[in-house]
């Protein structure tokens, strides 16, 4: 792989978002904090792929946000390219805007359903680039647009007129108009049919090696995150568990979660399906407004000790691995 | 290798033409198709379009003078026999129109006059093109006259141009006001939200009829007066139409923050706000043309209670000054005309058809509009 840099595109360190909230009677409330990420960190090189997943509600899209700066970020550092970006306002984030973009879960949901497409794609030409007049814009949008797929003449048509394939379309026009390095993809297609979920995928693959796009994939899908990915992180309460290249976490998972995570994984084919053995985690997820003294998932890890709940485990790096594979949990060893 | 960038732009202004062919079907576009199939709301939309266009021309139709009074006609009843009289004084047979006959009859100023506008020469074309379409003929008094033997008739016209520009006019102004305070309001939330509200309430809590009769009192001091014509400002009713607007806004605020809060949690919002969109564009580009249906309905709303709140000011004597007309003043004089000794029904009727009428008219209008516009109704 060629590295256009050693500095990594992105570097999160220890990132924390806290939502206060209060409960309880009028007179007796309750104040406390959801912890919804708690200390994430991970890097990222420019055209790297890193793939977050996790079961709902462990703070994967929360993390995407908060680098974004769409949530304020409780606790730690953002790095862009060298510079701390995290908390910053509005203002101050926008030139950062144009190196990392978003795609967004629903594609229904995305797109404001009172502008045309070619003002949905026009609209950051508009704020990074006002010099540009109104023609140079629209053929600038048709460029987009036929790059992502789509045919250039509906610049003039509604988000309605399109299906949910398309619309996810526009909505990577949208992200690519800026020019970004960066693009953190939430759940892209997990609300999209099978069949145009691989035609997304392969066009944010195209898209990949024809911009040298860095993604940050978040998905439920594991097989789909293998697929994209380099690096693949595995989200649990807010944290991150286990990351590793993809095959390596895939081929020789160390965290409990993770192998759990993975064995609920169905096979393709129904000899080995019949066969095979799943790990089937008790419990529910706990509530992230609590504070655990030792590791967030010993309630429910089949392999729990008596030290799982005294402190909490860190994420280290498994033994030679050379530090790529880093797992949070004392046994990841065994 | 080089050819290719110039082909590439060619290939697109090709496709940017065909593009211009291609229009998408907008949601607004989408609820016209919808309201067209309601017909009370278009049977109220062509009605409201008729009176509009007939208050617009008033002075085209062979009406009577507005303001010519006749002693010898006072309270006469509706007649139709003749239907039409060669009885107009303000034109001589040659067509010529006396400028100051008109300016007394009808209460347009002439040329000559230093504070004759725009409006002024509009009319003034307009009667003159009356007089070469109708010459002398104007319409007998259809319905009655009233206590100065002034036609009714003449006057509902004239009335209507009042009546529907201070509901059109302090509609649009409440609309303004209420939509930016609200959705601002909204999209900024927590504690700026909570205060923005609180001072709804405070001035929700005002019994505005008082705020009203204080500022129109003011307003009709001579010192005061002779201040705002300095400002150009001749008519108490132009003061008025931003008043009321500026009273009858708290509730189009409330309404468009409750919907703002909800709109605001819409991922595109997100989007918007990822591709770097500032506050103000957030607010005025993505939040309020998606508001733009509950907008409409409510302000097809509160057109017809700014209407009948300038009729209920009128009553009291408080709304248009005197030779001024609108069709409060009309039912005003109309209820005081009634007596014991005899009952003048047609000055109390006619009046209040109009207002009715139209009142009505846009209500159907309103419910139609929220029909065709609520997108969780569509295909029902």
């Amino acid at each position: 792989m060629i590295k256009a840099s050693d500095a990594p595109l992105l570097e999160v360190r220890d990132l924390k978002v806290h939502f206060p909230f209060r409960r309880g009677s009028l007179f007796r409330p309750e104040h406390g904090f959801i912890r919804a990420v708690d200390g994430v960190s991970f890097s990222l090189r420019e055209g790297e792929t890193l793939g977050l997943v996790g079961e709902s509600g462990c703070g994967k899209s929360t993390t995407a946000r908060a680098v974004l700066n769409l949530i304020p970020p409780t606790f730690g550092e953002v790095c862009l390219e060298g510079e701390p970006i995290a908390g910053l306002s509005d203002t101050a984030m926008l030139p950062h805007r144009q190196t990392m973009q978003m795609i967004f879960q629903d594609p229904f949901a995305s797109l404001n359903p009172r502008m045309t497409v070619g003002r949905i794609v026009g609209e950051p030409l508009k704020i990074f680039r006002p010099g540009m007049d109104r023609e140079g814009r629209a053929v600038e949008v048709m460029r987009l647009l036929d790059m992502v797929g789509l045919n250039p003449r509906f610049l003039n048509r509604y988000p309605h007129e399109f299906s949910g394939g398309q619309r996810q379309r526009i909505g990577i026009a949208r992200a690519l108009a800026v020019g970004p390095k960066l693009i953190f993809c939430d759940e892209p297609v997990s609300a999209l049919d099978v069949s145009i979920q691989a035609q997304i995928v392969n066009l944010l693959e195209d898209l990949q090696t024809q911009l040298k796009l860095a993604y940050v994939f978040i998905a439920h899908d594991l097989s789909l995150v293998r697929h994209i990915s380099d690096m693949v992180g595995v989200m649990y309460l807010g944290r991150i568990v286990e990351i590793a290249p993809a095959d390596e976490l895939y081929r020789n998972p160390r965290h409990p979660y993770t192998k759990a995570l993975l064995s609920a994984v169905p096979v393709a084919d129904p000899q080995i399906e019949r066969t095979r053995q799943r790990i089937v985690l008790t419990g529910d997820v706990p509530s992230p407004d609590r504070v655990y003294p030792g590791c967030p998932f010993a309630d429910r890890c089949p392999q729990v000790r008596d030290e799982c709940r005294k402190s909490p485990p860190k994420l280290e790096g498994i033994a030679g691995t050379a530090d790529v594979h880093q797992a949070a949990c004392f046994f990841a060893r065994d | 290798m080089t050819d290719a960038p110039v082909t590439a732009a060619e290939k697109y202004a090709r496709l940017l033409a065909e593009a211009q062919q291609v229009r998408g079907t907008s949601l607004g576009r989408d609820a016209w198709r919808r309201l067209k199939r309601n017909r009370a709301a278009m049977i109220a939309l062509g009605y409201l379009f008729l009176i509009g266009i007939g208050a617009l021309f008033t002075p085209l139709w062979p009406l009577q003078a507005p303001r010519m009074v006749r002693s010898d006609r006072a309270f006469a009843a509706p007649q139709f026999q003749p239907a039409f009289t060669q009885t107009t004084t303000w034109i001589d047979d040659s067509g010529a129109i006396d400028d100051d006959a008109v300016s007394a009859a009808f209460g347009i100023r002439a040329a000559d006059d230093p504070k004759s506008g725009w409006f002024d020469a509009f009319n003034r074309q307009l009667l003159r093109l009356r007089g070469a379409i109708f010459g002398r003929w104007e319409a007998a008094s259809w319905c009655g006259c009233d206590m100065l033997g002034r036609d009714l008739l003449a006057r509902l016209f004239w009335g209507a141009r009042i009546s529907l520009v201070v509901g059109l006019v302090a509609g649009l102004v409440s609309l303004v006001i209420g939509v930016s305070y609200g959705a601002t309001s909204g999209y900024l939330g927590g504690t700026v939200d909570s205060l923005m509200m609180r001072f709804v309430d405070v001035l929700y809590s005002i019994p505005f009829i008082f705020v009203v009769i204080l500022l129109i009192t003011v307003l009709d001091d001579p010192e005061v007066k002779a201040g705002l014509s300095s400002w150009g400002i001749e008519n108490r009713i132009t003061i008025f139409f931003f008043v009321v607007g500026a009273i009858y806004w708290l509730t189009m605020a409330r309404v468009v923050r409750g919907q703002v809060l909800s709109l605001k949690q819409e991922q595109f919002v997100e989007a918007a706000r990822t591709i770097g969109c500032n506050r103000r564009r957030i607010i005025f580009l993505h939040l309020v043309p998606n508001l733009l249906s509950i907008i409409i309905v409510y302000l097809t709303l509160t057109i017809p209670r700014v209407m009948l709140f300038e009729a209920f000011l009128s009553f009291l004597g408080l709304g248009v000054e005197a030779p001024d007309v609108s069709w409060g003043v009309l039912a005003n004089e109309g209820t005081q005309s009634i007596t014991a000794v005899h009952i003048d029904w047609w000055l109390v009727v006619y009046p209040g058809l109009a207002l009715g009428s139209t009142l009505f008219a846009l209500n159907f209008l309103g419910d139609g509009l929220r029909d065709a516009l609520d997108p969780r109704l569509k295909n029902r």
